[in-house]
């Protein structure tokens, strides 16, 4: 139905994943990382979810290219 | 514990959560024309959407957390609801059934059966599935609410209402394909919000064989962290077969291996999978046959590996829990502040020279069983050292001897998460909860509209009747007024108005769960009579041309009757007649609840089969072989896949799937 739902997303995704290495790399010293063993997840889970979400895109951009929308 | 407060960052990842899930139902919004776009998306969606649609409606957050709950009370045997029980009949589903349920050009399960039988047997599956699926979706509700509260400190009406206001927005705006794209965001963040902290825990464990060592302690004493009176075999929570094939006794759950695989395994879970509206809505969706039928393939993937993130949550719970260092417990129920204060009154008055009387005196306070051993140190320890209020409630919250399973999940969230990856732990909690929500009110209003309002105007308001016509030169003249239907408008209109009234009967149906916890557990009993016998209805209405109406209708009935009786007449161990079983009168005693529900579904099943089979032989067809092409399997020119890749053909992929699980289980053995 004229949305491809890999836009959604990957535009979502990749907005978590920028959002939370930027604040994991601002409180890398925080001793709130004792809650997840001492590693700064948001760094480390932040890198998963932008990859995650920058194929995503890349999957709607092929897509977009194979069936370009109507003039 | 104490409730967590959220940073900036939490509560911006919580806000463009909704954006986008709003965005999606705003650009859908264009695309609802009919009535047929809103109520079934008119069969236009790729598979690989339809496929995780399908599992994220059954992942609601009832699931999600009643999954976590199962691993910690019977370890990884929980794992057979999807090995031996999902798996197989989502496979079943694809292959054989989906033909019928999309060739049929059926709008919904119901209709099907109204096809296939008469407007009773459709009508009894409709009104039960229009019921359940509002009870189940204001259940939830009630769960999701009381767990944020507990998290969050959040009160319970605004998690209730700012969750379903914005779930009614993108279904108002854009339908079933608005339910259905956000159910796969709602997937992908279920499994990436859930994955670190289940990635967290078992680090924390000291990884896969230090969990499988402490559950092996935990086996053999459970009573140690009140799991079971009873002690079992060190592979107990972590074998899925052994301990099964051992006998009730030797099993956390309870269950015989004949209970298990053919209740849970082929009543239930076909039950479910294969007739649930649910779920199957999704798969009518998809804008093919071939995608209908490879719909619930593609769910079985990620349905497979899902106990690595739903079950080991459970498991990892109990493992911690025998490790003083790490400074967890299962979370004992809900206990007020006034109580917890009493409690901490009975401590203080207690005199360790009667150390029995001031135990109970604590018990009492809090309403709860507790750890003698752990009370009777606190009392003498003040007595000796006297403590502030805060370090004896502190304690006592240790002390509590009974378990809260549900809030595993949330404690765990609580326990691993710093903020940013709170808010996508608390985000997939919130997803859970909405695709389930989503999935009950969008199948509920195509079930309305489709299976009672305009089947109701067809056959009952509006039916053709006789009627005498006036002729203007005063003769007259007998007609039949025929049945005209009201525009699609119409029901396009009805079905987005039954999508807030829906929701509105859901809020209700939560805040009534709410102050009635035993009305909860009565609907959910009475769903489990209706769900049990449905399956022998649709199989032999899909694999038996000589199934008839009356047969269908009755033998339905029939076993709705058996799973009320043998409930009646039958208790688990430990019980009290009344809500459990047992009000007649107990004629078996069953192992365990577990046991009681899987026993009720076979009967039910047989009953149902019997009956229908029977009644069927004895009464006359009323539709010609022709008019049953397409709706049984003997009179229905089979599907043709030798035109495909021989991987992607359903009954290839399908037995690709079983094989995988058969490897699941015998790696889990």
């Amino acid at each position: 139905m004229g949305l491809d739902l890999r836009w959604p997303i990957g535009l979502m995704f990749t907005f978590f994943g920028a959002l939370l290495i930027i604040y994991g790399a601002a409180t890398n010293s925080s001793p709130m990382y004792e809650l997840s063993l001492g590693k700064n997840i948001n760094l480390i889970w932040g890198g998963v979810l932008l990859v995650f979400g920058v194929l995503m895109l890349f999957g709607a951009m092929r897509g977009s290219k194979k069936h370009p929308p109507p003039a | 514990m104490q409730p967590i407060h959220l940073a900036w960052v939490d509560y911006s990842i919580l806000l463009a959560y909704v954006v986008f899930i709003l965005g999606i139902g705003w650009a859908l919004a264009r695309y609802m024309k009919s009535s047929g776009d809103f109520l079934t998306s008119s069969r236009s969606i790729p598979t690989w959407v339809t496929g995780l649609a399908f599992i994220a409606a059954n992942l609601g957050a009832l699931e999600l957390v009643g999954m976590a709950a199962c691993g910690a009370q019977y370890g990884i045997a929980t794992a057979h609801f999807y090995w031996v029980g999902a798996i197989p009949a989502m496979v079943f589903l694809a292959v054989f059934m989906m033909p019928f349920y999309y060739g049929s050009k059926a709008r919904s399960a119901p209709e099907y059966l109204k096809m296939r039988f008469d407007e009773r047997v459709r009508w009894v599956n409709a009104f039960a599935f229009a019921v359940m699926t509002l009870a189940t979706s204001g259940i939830s509700m009630n769960v999701l609410a009381i767990l944020l509260h507990l998290l969050l400190g959040w009160k319970y009406s605004w998690s209730l209402w700012i969750c379903s206001v914005v779930v009614v927005v993108y279904i108002f705006k854009g339908g079933l394909t608005s339910a259905i794209y956000t159910e796969v965001l709602q997937f992908f963040l279920i499994v990436l919000g859930f994955a670190p902290v289940v990635w967290l825990g078992l680090q924390d464990v000291g990884g896969w064989g230090a969990l499988k060592s402490r559950l092996a302690g935990v086996a053999q004493h459970p009573a140690a962290l009140a799991l079971s009176e009873k002690t079992f075999r060190p592979d107990a929570w972590t074998s899925a077969w052994k301990p099964l094939l051992a006998g009730p006794a030797h099993n956390p759950m309870g269950v015989d291996v004949f209970a298990m695989v053919f209740g849970l395994g082929f009543v239930l879970s076909f039950g479910y999978w294969c007739t649930n509206y649910l779920v199957v809505q999704r798969a009518m969706a998809a804008k093919n046959m071939t995608a209908a039928r490879n719909t619930p393939l593609v769910a079985a993937i990620p349905k497979m590996l899902f106990p690595a993130i739903v079950i080991l949550p459970g498991l990892i719970a109990v493992a911690l829990a025998t490790l003083p260092s790490k400074d967890y417990r299962i979370p004992p129920p809900i206990i007020s502040d006034a109580s917890y204060a009493k409690a901490v009154d009975a401590v203080q008055s207690a005199n360790p020279a009667h150390m029995d009387a001031g135990i109970q005196a604590v018990s009492d306070a809090l309403g709860a069983k507790v750890y003698q051993d752990k009370v009777s140190t606190l009392i003498s320890a003040n007595a000796q050292h006297p403590e502030t209020k805060e370090q004896i409630k502190t304690a006592l919250y240790g002390s509590v001897a009974e378990n809260d399973y549900d809030a595993i999940i949330p404690s765990l969230v609580a326990k691993f998460c710093p903020h940013g990856l709170l808010a996508l732990a608390l985000l997939a909690l919130f997803a859970s909860f909405m695709s389930g929500m989503a999935g009950n009110i969008t199948a509920f209003n195509t079930i309305w509209t489709y299976d009672l309002y305009q089947s109701f105007r067809r056959n009952v308001l509006d039916r053709p009747r006789a009627a005498t016509l006036i002729r203007p030169d005063g003769g007259t003249e007998d007609i039949t007024v025929a049945y005209k239907d009201l525009s699609d408008t119409h029901y396009l209109w009805m079905g987005k108005g039954v999508t807030i009234a829906g929701t509105l009967l859901s809020i209700g149906c939560a805040y009534y769960f709410s102050h009635y916890n035993n009305a909860m557990n009565a609907l959910q009993l009475v769903f489990a009579f209706v769900n049990a016998p449905i399956f022998a209805t649709y199989f032999l209405g899909m694999f038996w041309k000589r199934t008839t109406g009356t047969g269908a209708f009755l033998g339905l009935i029939g076993g709705i009757l058996t799973s009320v009786f043998f409930h009646a007449l039958t208790l688990a161990q430990g019980d009290l007649p009344g809500i459990k079983g047992g009000y007649i009168h107990v004629v078996k005693v069953l192992p365990s609840e577990m046991a009681q529900n899987f026993w009720m579904a076979i009967f039910a099943f047989t009953g149902c089969f019997i009956l229908t089979v029977a009644i069927s032989l004895a009464t006359a067809r009323t539709k010609t072989d022709e008019e049953l092409k397409g709706l049984v399997y003997s009179l229905t020119p089979k599907i043709k896949d030798h035109e495909k890749h021989f991987f992607l053909r359903p009954a290839v992929l399908g037995t690709i799937l079983i094989i995988a699980c058969v490897i699941l289980n015998i790696i889990f053995w």
